[in-house]
């Protein structure tokens, strides 16, 4: 058995949108209600769902760049050897967490500073945490570019973002999240910016990288083609809630959940032969669903690590 | 069968300080009528460059060297602005990239269609305007309630669909759609597509599908051109190309795509970058990603240009079947 190394448990994340100088009517919204997952050290999860439907701010609650309204998250602690709740954690832990969980971002352009040389870019977190003499630095950041596959390294170690293309940058964005040897990487739609010949080739990097370095990734995407070729496992979300989880293929060949084989009846096939039939949810298919359980709070096992929740939704029909 | 657009050996250069930008280099190709044709390339390639030719809406610098682009058994490459007029939206109509950003977002929607409608329509009443903008809004299938919104009250969907309603509004033949689903999620893209094909079976119009996925290309259409710096690369029935790729481009392309269906497959990648447009490029400009380049595409002998090896299927004369 894989240990895990991160656990979410029943997290929440609401938003308070109250108008008013008093509040009167207090209104929230539930961008991220009472999730809970985990993955396991190597392995990637797809977090798979429409805009809107709360992928990101999962994200940004596990990174603590959003304050949760509830819940725990766990991290794996190496010097404990155990999991450790990131409430618990001292200030100290706290940057060796922010060290071991990155974050990659759809638009590589945005997220880089257009007046620094990428050399600069991939040196930031080494000199925030303060690892190694300048010359370890250089060193290491030469050994990264190598690893993501801008070779030579000596040509890109002083050129700006605007001056690589698309695939080029996301590369970069990719050589500063792993330079600081995280473990747990969360990826935001990592590709959906890149055509799809440079795409692959991304995507081919981070798999071998996940296997090289022993990095776990939670996967952002809406395009379930995608998460295929990424990710082991694949958790759908809709309105804030996970509706389903199991392993890739398993979840693709025998969706359980209504809105599951909705989403994967919307994708194109490349293949003009293909007739794709477009699965319309049905009332009777919902409530067979709720049917499933009357335990609300937590996702109905069908067998084979396969999970589903029989929440009632509204607004699928 | 009688084709609603035919471009013959269109070439259209962009003129910038450094020299001169070849974005598009002896393309032809035909749609014939009630039928779709869709361009597929990488960013870059020329595909908006070809949709904006079709529309002579190319930007100030760009000019057209040669070629014909032959509406309705017309040649539109010569006519003067007044004459354009009457081709834009009448004849061809276009659905932008970018749905957010096509639309004034202090005017309401239903406002920027009617004026589109009042130019080319100046008689028309005001009250038969409005029927008009409802019939269309029911078309596209939003609620006439959307016509006295602002941009911004829709969501990306809806604004997408309201695109598509300015498009139909003065009843075109031919409707070129440039990525108009790039900006949308799965689910709302396949809404969208479906609306896109009942309006084109009901009207019977005639498509032009410009987009860089190849499943949508796949789905929508039924004759199609492969793009590669500039040049159609590959053409012919859609099915025809997806059974039988000859260009490796074309090949790349359909091993890259990752799908649901079907075992899963290893997909390779295609390294590289696409070539410069600038400066002389009359032999294979794909040779240098080409996975497998064969002799004489190193040496650079073979010049290109489209050479029909099926009945209907075009390939670069340069590329067929490296490797």
């Amino acid at each position: 058995m894989k240990k895990n190394v991160i656990e979410i448990e029943n997290l929440k994340t609401y938003f308070d949108v109250s108008k008013g100088l008093f509040k009167a009517g207090k209104h929230v919204i539930k961008a991220v209600d009472d999730i809970s997952f985990e993955i396991a050290q190597g392995k990637s999860l797809g977090l798979v769902g429409q805009s809107g439907c709360g992928k990101t701010t999962t994200a940004r609650s596990i990174t603590m760049l959003e304050e949760k309204t509830d819940g725990n998250i766990k991290f794996f602690d190496e010097s404990q050897n155990s999991m450790t709740s990131i409430d618990d954690l001292s200030e100290e832990q706290i940057k060796n967490f922010r060290r071991n969980v990155q974050m990659i971002f759809q638009d590589p352009y945005e997220a880089m500073n257009p007046r620094w040389t990428i050399k600069d870019t991939i040196l930031e977190p080494l000199i925030i945490h303060n690892i190694g003499t300048d010359k370890d630095q250089e060193e290491a950041v030469i050994e990264i570019l190598k690893t993501v596959g801008l070779t030579p390294p000596e040509n890109y170690l002083n050129r700006y973002p605007h001056e690589l293309s698309g695939g080029q940058r996301q590369r970069v964005a990719i050589a500063r999240a792993l330079i600081m040897k995280p473990k747990f990487v969360i990826c935001d739609e990592p590709t959906s910016m890149l055509d799809v010949s440079i795409r692959i080739s991304i995507m081919d990097l981070m798999v071998s990288l996940a296997k090289d370095l022993n990095v776990s990734y939670l996967y952002i995407t809406h395009d379930l083609a995608v998460a295929r070729y990424m990710c082991d496992r694949i958790a759908v979300m809709y309105n804030g809630k996970i509706v389903e989880l199991a392993d890739t293929e398993e979840l693709l060949k025998n969706p359980v959940h209504p809105y599951t084989k909705r989403l994967i009846s919307s994708i194109p096939v490349p293949d003009p032969t293909y007739e794709r039939k477009v699965y319309e949810i049905t009332k009777h298919d919902l409530e067979d669903i709720e049917n499933l359980s009357n335990n609300k709070d937590e996702l109905y096992d069908i067998g084979n690590k396969h999970y589903v929740s029989t929440h009632k939704i509204k607004g699928l029909i | 069968m009688k084709n609603i657009l035919e471009v013959k050996n269109l070439n259209m250069e962009y003129r910038t300080l450094e020299g001169n930008v070849k974005a598009i280099q002896d393309v032809s190709f035909h749609i014939p009528l009630n039928s779709s044709f869709g361009l597929v390339g990488e960013s870059g390639c020329g595909k908006t460059s070809v949709a904006m030719s079709l529309l002579q809406l190319q930007a100030d610098n760009a000019e057209i060297i040669s070629g014909n682009i032959i509406y309705d058994g017309k040649d539109i490459v010569s006519l003067n602005e007044e004459e354009l007029r009457k081709v834009r939206w009448f004849g061809i109509s276009i659905v932008f990239q970018g749905a957010m950003n096509a639309w004034n977002p202090v005017i309401k929607i239903g406002e920027q269609i009617r004026e589109a409608i009042r130019e080319h329509y100046p008689d028309n009443t005001k009250k038969e305007n409005t029927e008009t903008i409802q019939d269309l809004f029911k078309l596209v299938g939003l609620d006439s309630s959307n016509i006295d919104r602002y941009p911004h009250e829709l969501s990306g969907g809806m604004k997408q669909r309201a695109v598509i309603a300015l498009a139909l509004s003065c009843k075109p033949k031919l409707i070129i759609a440039d990525e108009p689903t790039t900006a949308l999620d799965v689910v709302i893209q396949d809404q969208i597509l479906k609306e896109i094909r009942k309006i084109q079976n009901d009207l019977g119009l005639s498509l032009l599908y410009i987009s860089h996925d190849i499943a949508v290309i796949a789905e929508m259409t039924d004759y199609m051109g492969v793009m590669y710096a500039g040049r159609i690369v590959e053409k012919g029935p859609t099915k025809e190309i997806f059974a039988n790729p000859r260009h490796s481009y074309t090949k790349a392309l359909l091993e890259s795509t990752p799908s649901i269906v079907g075992d899963k497959v290893k997909l390779n990648s295609l390294d590289g970058e696409p070539p410069s447009l600038m400066g002389e490029m009359s032999t294979c400009q794909f040779s240098p990603r080409c996975p497998s380049p064969t002799k004489e595409c190193k040496n650079q002998s073979l010049e290109m240009g489209l050479k029909e090896i099926a009945k209907d299927h075009y390939v670069d004369n340069c590329c067929i079947d490296c490797g």
